[in-house]
Formats: C-alpha cells, sequence, structure tokens
C-alpha cells in the first residue's frame, strides 16, 4: 500500500507576534515546524504501514526550500521517501492553487492508495487544502477522521469526529482522509532515522516538472484576495447584572433595546 | 563550553535532551513517588534507537561508544535520576558481553539489548561481598552441559525487569578472586528467582532486586570467557561503565543546577531576587564551574576509551569519583538555595538531592575508587623505577 502525507511547515505560533503597525506576522526569530496536525497524519500513515506489515509511506509538501526542513523531520519519523514542491512561480498560492499543484504532485507519484492530510493547518485554519486535493483527484474524502478501525487495499472504515459524537464511515480506496489529533500520539524521531534523513536525497518538483496550468497556481492563479489583515480588537468586559430577579430582567430589556443591531 | 562533538553525538544528544523533557520530566515525579518500573519511557528509548548507541552496527547498534552511552544518560538524568538509570543499568550488563562474548554469544544477545527488546544487569554485590568482589559466596558447579549456580545476589539494578543477566559466581572458591567466573543467566531459567525489591532513598523509578539462584540450570555455552575471567570481566566492565554512573551525576547535578537558577531569579527577599545577593551568586558560579570541570573530565575519560586506550582504571575512576562528589555537593548547594521549599516535596530540587547520594555509593564507592587511583599511582612510579 502506497500513503501519501502532505504536510506543511507553519510557523512555531506560540511565539508568534503581530506587528502592531501593519498587522501582519512577524516572522524573523521564529521557528519553522511540521504542522501539529499534519504529525498526526504522519504518525497514522506510519502506524497502517506497520499494521499491515508493509508499504511505503512518502511525504510531500509545498513551500519555500527550507521546507525540506520538515520533510527532514518527517524522515526521522521514519517515513519512506519524501518530496519538495518548491518554484518561485508557486509563491503566493491559496486553497485552491495549492491543492491544485498537490494534486498533480500526487498523481506524478502516482499508484497511491490513500492520501492523509492534517485536519488544518495552525496558521491559516482554512482546513480546505485536503478536501481541495480529494476533487481534484477525484477520489472519497473523509474529514475530521478519529480512529482508522479497518483498512485494507481495497477500502477502509473509519471514524469522523461530529460535535456530538461520530460517524462510521466506509470508503472505498484510494480515498483522501484529514486527521484529527484524536487518532494518535505522534512518536518522537528515532536516531536511525534522524541519521538516514541527514543523508537522504530529497526531490525538489516545481511547475515544470509537475506540468501545472499557469493560470491555476501562485497568486495569479488564486482566487482568493486577502484584502485585510488585522488583529479583532479584544472582547470587552462582560456585564453582570445582580440583585433581585425582576429588576435585573428590566435592565436587561432596556440593555437589549439599546443595542443597535449593525 | 563546546566539546566539539561530531554532528551525530549532537543529534543524539538533541534527541535524548527532547525525550527527557517532553517525556521523561513530566513523569519523574511519579515514578519516584510509586517506585512502579517505567516502561512507557524505556519503550519510547527502545523506539528511538537510544539502547544502540554504543553497540556495533553489526549488532544492530548506531556505532558509538562510551561517550554517547555518556550523552544520553547525562541528558536523562537532568531530568530524571531513576529513570535514567534504568537505561544505564542495562549497559552495564550489556558491557561484559560486548567485551568478552563470543561471536555466538554477541549475536545470540546484542541485537536485541541494542534495540531495547530486552534489558540488562549485572549481578556482581552479595549481602557480604560489596567492595570487596572478591569474597562472594555465590556458587556454579559444572554439571554435564549446565553450570548450576546457587545463591543469593542483592541490590541488583534492573532486577526482575531485566531478560539478561550477567552474573559473577565462583566456579573455584579456592583460587579466591581468580576462581570466579561470569554467566549469562536469562530471565525464566529454571531455579532463577527474584526475591525482596528495595525501597530506596534516592532513584526510585530504578528497580533494585535480589536475585535467587537455587539450582539454577545454566548451559555451558553461557559461560563469558573462561572459568576464572569472573573477576577481570567485572573490572574491565567497571572501567568503561564507570564514566556512565559519572555521566548520571552530572545530569543530575546538571538539572538541579538549572533549577536552582531559575528559583534564585524568581525568589524575591528583601524587595529583590534572591540572585542579586552575592552570597547566591557565588554559589552560583561555584557549582556552575564543578558541573563544567567535571563534564570536561568525563568526557575526555569517554573519548580515552572510545580511542581503545587499555588502561583506564583509574581515569575511569577519576571520572566516577570527581562527577560524583561534584553532583552531591551541588545538589546539596541548590536545595539550599530553595531554603525552606526545597525541602518540600512539592518542589522537585529535593528529588535530585536524594538521587545524587547513590552516584558516590554505587558502582564502587568513592573510598573504592581512591584506592583504585591511588593504587595505580603507586604502580606507574614502580614502572618508572624499573
Amino acid at each position: 500500500m502506497r500513503i501519501i502525507v502532505c504536510i506543511k511547515q507553519v510557523p512555531e505560533t506560540t511565539n508568534v507576534k503581530i506587528d502592531p503597525n501593519t498587522g501582519t506576522l512577524i516572522r524573523e526569530g521564529v521557528e519553522s515546524i511540521i504542522n501539529p496536525f499534519d504529525m498526526y497524519a504522519i504518525e497514522e500513515g506510519l502506524r497502517i504501514k506497520e499494521r499491515l506489515g508493509g508499504g511505503e509511506v512518502i511525504v510531500i509538501t509545498m513551500g519555500p526550500p527550507q521546507a525540506e526542513d520538515a520533510l527532514r523531520e518527517a524522515i526521522s519519523m521514519g517515513v519512506d521517501k519524501a518530496i519538495l514542491i518548491s518554484d518561485k512561480r508557486l509563491a503566493g498560492s491559496d486553497t485552491y492553487a495549492t491543492s491544485y499543484t498537490l494534486s498533480k504532485a500526487i498523481q506524478k507519484i502516482g499508484d497511491y492508495d490513500l492520501i492523509l492530510c492534517g485536519k488544518q493547518a495552525i496558521d491559516g485554519d482554512t482546513a480546505q487544502v485536503g478536501p481541495g486535493i480529494s476533487s481534484w483527484l477525484d477520489i472519497p474524502q473523509v474529514t475530521y477522521v478519529r480512529r482508522i478501525r479497518e483498512i485494507d487495499k481495497d477500502k477502509a472504515i473509519v471514524e469522523r469526529m461530529t460535535e456530538e459524537g461520530y460517524d462510521v464511515i466506509e470508503a472505498p480506496l484510494p480515498a483522501l482522509f484529514t486527521v484529527v489529533k484524536e487518532i494518535n500520539e505522534p512518536r518522537l524521531p528515532s536516531l536511525k532515522g534522524k541519521l538516514r534523513a541527514k543523508k537522504m536525497e530529497i526531490p525538489i518538483w516545481g511547475v515544470d516538472e509537475l506540468g501545472l496550468d499557469a493560470d491555476k497556481i501562485g497568486l495569479d492563479g488564486s482566487p482568493t484576495r486577502v484584502m485585510k489583515v488585522f488583529t479583532p480588537p479584544p472582547r470587552q468586559k462582560g456585564l453582570i447584572l445582580d440583585g433581585p430577579v425582576e429588576e435585573a430582567v428590566d435592565k436587561l430589556a432596556n440593555l437589549l433595546k439599546d443595542i443597535v443591531i449593525r | 563550553m563546546d566539546y566539539l562533538l561530531t554532528e551525530e553525538q549532537q543529534m543524539l544528544r538533541e534527541l535524548a535532551r527532547q525525550i527527557a523533557e517532553e517525556k521523561v520530566r513530566p513523569v519523574a515525579k511519579h515514578y519516584d513517588e510509586t517506585q512502579e518500573f517505567p516502561w512507557e519511557i524505556m519503550k519510547i528509548l527502545a523506539q528511538s534507537d537510544l539502547f544502540g548507541v554504543y553497540i556495533e552496527e553489526k549488532y544492530g547498534g548506531t556505532g558509538g561508544g562510551v561517550l554517547e552511552l555518556a550523552l544520553v544518560t547525562e541528558e536523562l538524568s537532568r531530568a530524571c535520576g531513576g529513570i535514567a538509570v534504568c537505561y544505564a543499568a542495562s549497559a552495564l550488563g550489556t558491557y561484559p558481553i560486548i567485551l568478552f562474548g563470543n561471536e555466538e554469544q554477541r549475536q545470540r544477545y546484542l541485537p536485541d539489548l541494542a534495540a531495547g527488546k530486552k534489558l540488562a544487569a549485572f549481578a556482581l554485590t552479595e549481602p557480604n561481598a560489596g567492595s570487596d568482589a572478591s569474597a562472594i559466596e555465590t556458587r556454579a558447579e559444572k554439571k554435564g552441559d549446565y553450570y548450576i549456580l546457587n545463591g543469593r545476589k542483592q541490590w541488583i539494578t534492573n532486577g526482575g525487569e531485566a531478560e539478561v543477566y550477567v552474573v559473577i559466581a565462583m566456579t573455584d572458591k579456592s583460587k579466591g578472586a581468580r576462581g570466579a567466573s561470569a554467566f549469562i543467566v536469562e530471565k525464566g531459567m529454571e531455579g532463577f528467582e527474584f526475591g525482596k525489591k528495595e525501597d530506596k532513598l534516592g532513584i526510585r523509578a530504578s528497580a533494585t532486586r535480589e536475585l535467587i539462584f537455587d539450582n539454577c540450570k545454566v548451559p555451558k555455552e553461557n559461560l563469558l570467557g573462561k572459568e576464572g575471567m569472573g573477576f577481570l570481566i567485572a573490572m574491565r566492565t567497571f572501567d568503561v561503565s564507570r564514566p556512565g554512573v559519572a555521566a548520571q551525576a552530572l545530569g543530575i547535578a546538571q538539572g538541579a543546577l538549572e533549577l536552582a537558577i531559575e528559583y534564585a531569579h524568581q525568589r524575591h527577599q528583601f524587595g529583590k531576587p534572591i540572585s542579586s545577593f552575592q552570597g547566591i551568586q557565588f554559589m552560583l558560579a561555584d557549582m556552575a564551574t564543578q558541573v563544567e570541570a567535571a563534564r570536561a573530565l568525563v568526557y575526555s575519560v569517554c573519548r580515552m576509551i572510545d580511542s581503545g586506550k587499555k588502561d583506564v582504571a583509574k581515569e575511569s575512576a577519576m571520572a566516577k569519583l570527581f562527577a560524583s562528589d561534584v553532583c552531591m555537593r551541588v545538589t546539596t548547594d541548590c536545595l539550599q538555595i530553595f531554603g525552606g521549599y526545597g525541602y518540600m516535596r512539592d518542589y522537585p530540587i529535593e528529588k535530585y538531592f536524594r538521587d545524587a547520594k547513590i552516584t558516590q555509593i554505587y558502582e564502587g564507592t568513592n573510598q573504592i575508587m581512591r584506592h583504585i587511583i591511588a593504587l595505580n599511582l603507586i604502580k606507574e612510579l614502580a614502572s618508572k623505577k624499573r
């Protein structure tokens, strides 16, 4: 079974600060990490391989050249191969362009049985790239997977987390799953993995290698436009109306009348 | 200070530190209180390949040496001296097989030990044979294809948890120390039982237990080296394992020092952080200097051993002696900096103080270390005169 895991390198958000003047992230000096949700996807890929007693886990990422570090970290955890998708022409891609590009890379790898993604990235928080990839590839998707009950070459039975509980879904393979943190606990790297990661050649695929359609990539190929980035104003302090219930209700009614709905 | 570690050694240290911080530190108090054996951590160390850092690649290790073992032990000890010794004691039980095992024995035991699938232990001490290892009473009698072991071993680290034991027993009592032999004994062999598990002052995550041999049948292929080599095997093993105890002491001291610096910076008295008082500053400075000096000695001795030098008993003893004495002094002073809070179990520093003490005692008391060092000094002088 060939499992492809899509990961993203993101800034370590616990340390991220926002420039109050420009409203943009201050990226300097901020460590980059593998998107935490993608760590669960990597771990699940490795576990499926171990469970089935064979197969291959390939991890791919699209990003600037330094995203190679994220791939090397994934290799140190035990994945078999890594591919970096990097090209200046891909800069500024939104989820449409990114999912298109990743789907083309997946097609180039070919012969895949399962694609795993984290449920969303902690920087963009869109949760769109995974489902986007499955749409481009026209394969089934299950989002928010919290457990893979059964899996073989032809199908998988998974639990999809919902607000109230979970759904049990059977999907034919190949399919794409996005996973939530409940699914597993990612392993730490191993020493042999780290030594392997240091030496491994990581191929870099660009627009030409993937034969990408120029109007579906990069900033120009992205329908999303960021109009404004701003820090939301801090939440106002709440108001507690105490005293006898009747008085409090009156006060509340008057307050509600004063609120102008914008 | 930069010790010019190779890229692989830095990688290894980084990995050990990550495990220590993320996995060991959060559970250190739990294992100290419950005295359960930290199998969950042993599994993580196994999965991360850290049990094989001093074992040759052809036996499944990553091909490092004593320095690699020391780096991992130091990092783990920074977070928990008890959990670290569960790891390091397996190396103590593995080294006799590396040093004296024949090819067949190495191939049979080392891969599982390198992978951390099994833990090892070393059994020399007995109720009446501590510093005087030649006084051991456990006997091994050859009968056909087996040696029959009878006797008791005491205070065996990893006892009951390990699968593989290197046991020193007398094959010829009349020859004294030269009548001892070393055997590989596996858990589950007929007549091999475990006795009392000790309740200890420190390193409480580690299992310290009695081994009981009651007509225990050990196949004759499990004799390490030759009959009569037991004492030599023990001494050569200690030569390479003592830097590991030194590294444990170093890690405990380093961990305590870091806590003390942080505390001194946060704790305010007389309207200032206590770290602004020279009395505290001098304590911190002295401790940091001693720890660094210990580290320099320990790493140097490790490198000397790894370079293949044979006669290392003196240097190895020096590393263990110095680092463990530093560890006891430093943890004592760190606790002092914490004042009354330091004496309370709510703060982690008292554990470092308790864990420190054993490093002056086991794998040869520091008095025995001084004896070994002095003996070598006299030997060196005598050989010069000749």
